[in-house]
């Protein structure tokens, strides 16, 4: 799960981190008072989506000018205008993809005067098992191209769990960014708490990019990215609370409540499918004959008659698909009970594309004598091959 | 031979009174496994009774793994725990030293898993998992979830990140009349006890398995590692290897979460390419594993 930058920078501040004062606003008018409550005499103006790159996003509306979503407003009134061009209006970034994302919220932030840019995170590096701090002197800059370009000047610290974050560690990373004297010392209190908040909050990511070092010589957290395990938020109902459903496609969240796993894609052809890396191979398949999925639709291991039913409805309530394939390896679970489970579907939900399902694993006869005696318009195949074929044919793409 | 398990392996069950626990014990009674106990904290001195399809088969329950050990003399462990408390549950199995423990469980917090991982470090157990459908020796050993009528004794090991994609390829072998080894899931988490390159390491010195699958997904380098382990490796078997997620979305997960294109190395393509250069046949498509391991063994 994502939250807002204005969000992830209360949650670092709280652990002491040193960030700048600012407030998140709904309204032109809550822009001009946030910024008549800072020190001035700058003011940051940021629109609030989940996806980066906004400094250099564009707005699709000519009416939200030319500037992107970062903007500097030399007074309160300036903040106001700005905040009034970008609410409402669609930005688009190199990470929203062309259909770009709605600003409902800014934070209006105190400027700061910017001396160094550098870039610092902390995730979980899963070839070792182990909490990382990413340290580069290149701040402000995509680094993923810093990693290709210059792989010199991205420095990686592990941390052992059994320790935790030691001094040393924020020795170092202080060392891999450059600094010395009192920004060092400073540095490792921000290693400490950037460490303890990813800790005791079961972050997935924390990206702080740009951290700067400003005029006056202090640390800064200028721009903060912080994702969350959803593997533990059941012990953090605070950082549930933060969720912006906005943010989010609404036919993911409507999944997401009956336990099934969808991510909605562009193609045609929806999928039904038991067990992520079976219904991501059954995408892959669909691909390979020709035409595109329209999903990826994991129904889970203990699919019940509901589930497979929400799932079609999900699946059809997309109006870009034209053809519906199923495909489900029962193994502890038996293939007539999914039979069933698609019938009761069908019927409830209609079917107005082709349907083509492949059933195999426990119980597989009885499931596929079920279907063809019911009537429906269901095509059956016999594996994954001749369903992916005739689903591709049912829409009319492939060879013919 | 085979791998990890076989029929004289004694397996516990943690977690054998929950729903979960007491179907799939059963199942793996059914099936031939030769479980001996389960462990569920505050119920230690019951009996835990089977259904039909364990034929009424009775397993005494231990409310510690240190007990159920010292009185069964396992040697391996299932977890069937939920998510909140298997971390606890593996950790307990690794200081009872369980040689084996298999963790079903899906949906552990990563930093949970990190604190695991930490603690297999040095120790005397060897994890499988967690987020996955288990391990099996067909004919001897049934260790998790997976359909056990699908496989088929033979000399095929297979290796996978995903459960039903395992399925997918033990099938297609077992209808090719070539059966497996041994089969292990890995698990989808991106922080787990067992990877690639050490199942690959014991399929390759086991001298039941003649040949090897090994099914990847998006997300981390694991693959890529496991096909330049092979590239290095003296010992040779014919290999076909399979990766799920070429139409994935970057940043998106799908579904595991370990399948997340984050950076540039952790895509299929590149993946599919790493396993080329190492001389692994892949597979084009899902329904083909079978298919090319059969056309690899021929020539």
């Amino acid at each position: 799960m994502n939250i807002h930058e204005y969000q992830a920078k209360r949650i670092l501040k709280e652990f002491g981190a040193p960030v700048a004062e600012g407030r998140p606003v709904y309204t032109a008018a809550e822009a001009e008072a946030a910024a008549k409550e800072l020190p001035g005499p700058l003011y940051v103006v940021k629109a609030q989506i989940h996806a980066g790159g906004r400094g250099k996003g564009r707005f699709k509306e000519p009416e939200a000018g030319e500037k992107g979503g970062v903007r500097l407003a030399k007074s309160p009134e300036e903040a106001a205008a700005f905040a009034r061009q970008m609410l409402g209006k669609t930005l688009v970034t190199k990470q929203t993809g062309p259909e770009g994302k709605v600003v409902g919220r800014i934070y209006i932030e105190d400027g700061s005067d910017i001396a160094r840019e550098l870039y610092l995170s902390v995730l979980v590096d899963r070839a070792v098992g182990r909490i990382a701090f990413i340290a580069s002197t290149e701040g402000g800059m995509n680094i993923e191209e810093v990693a290709e370009e210059t792989p010199d000047r991205i420095v990686t610290i592990h941390v052992d769990p059994a320790t935790g974050c030691m001094p040393h560690h924020g020795r170092r990373v202080a060392k891999a960014l450059g600094l010395d004297g009192a920004l060092a010392k400073e540095c490792a209190g921000l290693v400490a708490a950037l460490y303890r908040a990813f800790v005791e909050k079961d972050m997935s990511l924390l990206e702080i990019n740009p951290l700067i070092v400003t005029k006056d010589g202090r640390l800064r957290v200028l721009d903060a990215k912080a994702g969350f395990d959803s593997n533990a938020l059941f012990r953090h109902p605070d950082i549930l609370d933060l969720r912006d459903a906005s943010e989010e496609d609404p036919l993911e969240i409507r999944a997401s409540e009956f336990d099934l796993s969808y991510v909605k894609l562009d193609g045609n052809i929806g999928c039904m499918v038991n067990g992520a890396g079976l219904a991501m191979a059954t995408m892959d398949i669909i691909k390979h004959y020709g035409a595109e999925p329209a999903n990826f639709l994991d129904v889970g291991g203990g699919a019940t008659k509901e589930k497979v039913t929400e799932a079609f409805k999900i699946i059809t309530s997309d109006p870009g698909v034209k053809g519906i394939l199923v495909n489900i390896f029962g193994g502890i679970m038996r293939c007539d009970i999914i039979a069933e489970g698609i019938i009761a579907a069908v019927k409830e939900v209609g079917l107005e594309v082709p349907l083509v399902v492949r059933l195999e694993g426990t119980n597989v006869e009885l499931g596929k004598k079920i279907l063809s005696g019911s009537g429906l318009a269901i095509i059956p195949a016999d594996d994954l091959e001749d369903a992916a074929q005739k689903v591709v044919k049912a829409v009319g793409w492939g060879t013919e | 031979m085979s791998i990890l398990v076989d029929k004289n392996t004694k397996v516990i069950c943690q977690g054998l009174t929950g729903s979960h626990g007491t179907f799939h014990t059963e199942q793996a009674i059914a099936y031939g496994t030769r479980m001996v106990g389960g462990v569920t904290p505050g119920k230690g001195g019951m009996v835990w009774k089977g259904g039909e399809a364990a034929k009424g088969a009775e397993l005494p329950v231990f409310d510690t793994v240190a007990e159920a050990r010292a009185a069964t003399g396992a040697d391996a462990s299932v977890i069937y725990v939920p998510p909140a408390f298997a971390a606890d549950s593996i950790l307990e199995a690794i200081e009872a030293e369980i040689p084996l423990v298999v963790c079903i469980t899906e949906g552990i917090p990563v930093l949970d898993m990190v604190k695991v991982r930490r603690a297999l470090d040095g120790s005397k157990t060897r994890l499988v998992g967690p987020n996955c459908p288990g391990v099996i020796t067909p004919g001897e050993c049934k260790i998790g979830i997976m359909p056990g009528h699908i496989h088929r004794k033979g000399h095929v090991g297979v290796v996978s990140r995903s459960g039903t994609l395992t399925y997918e390829a033990v099938h297609q072998t077992t209808v090719a009349g070539l059966g497996q080894s041994t089969c292990v899931g890995i698990g989808g988490d991106p922080v787990k006890g067992t990877d690639f390159i050490d199942v690959l390491e014991m399929f390759l010195a086991d001298d039941d398995t003649h040949s090897i699958i090994m099914i990847g997904e998006i997300g981390g380098s694991a693959e890529a590692d496991a096909a330049r382990f092979l590239a290095a490796s003296r010992t040779k078997k014919p290999t076909v290897g399979f990766i799920a997620g070429v139409t994935a979305p970057p940043g998106r997960r799908m579904g595991h979460a370990g399948a997340i294109v984050s950076g540039g190395d952790d895509t299929a393509e590149a993946k599919i390419e790493a396993m080329k250069s190492a001389g692994i046949a892949v597979a084009p498509t899902p329904a083909a594993m079978g298919r090319t391991l059969l056309s690899l063994m021929k020539n």
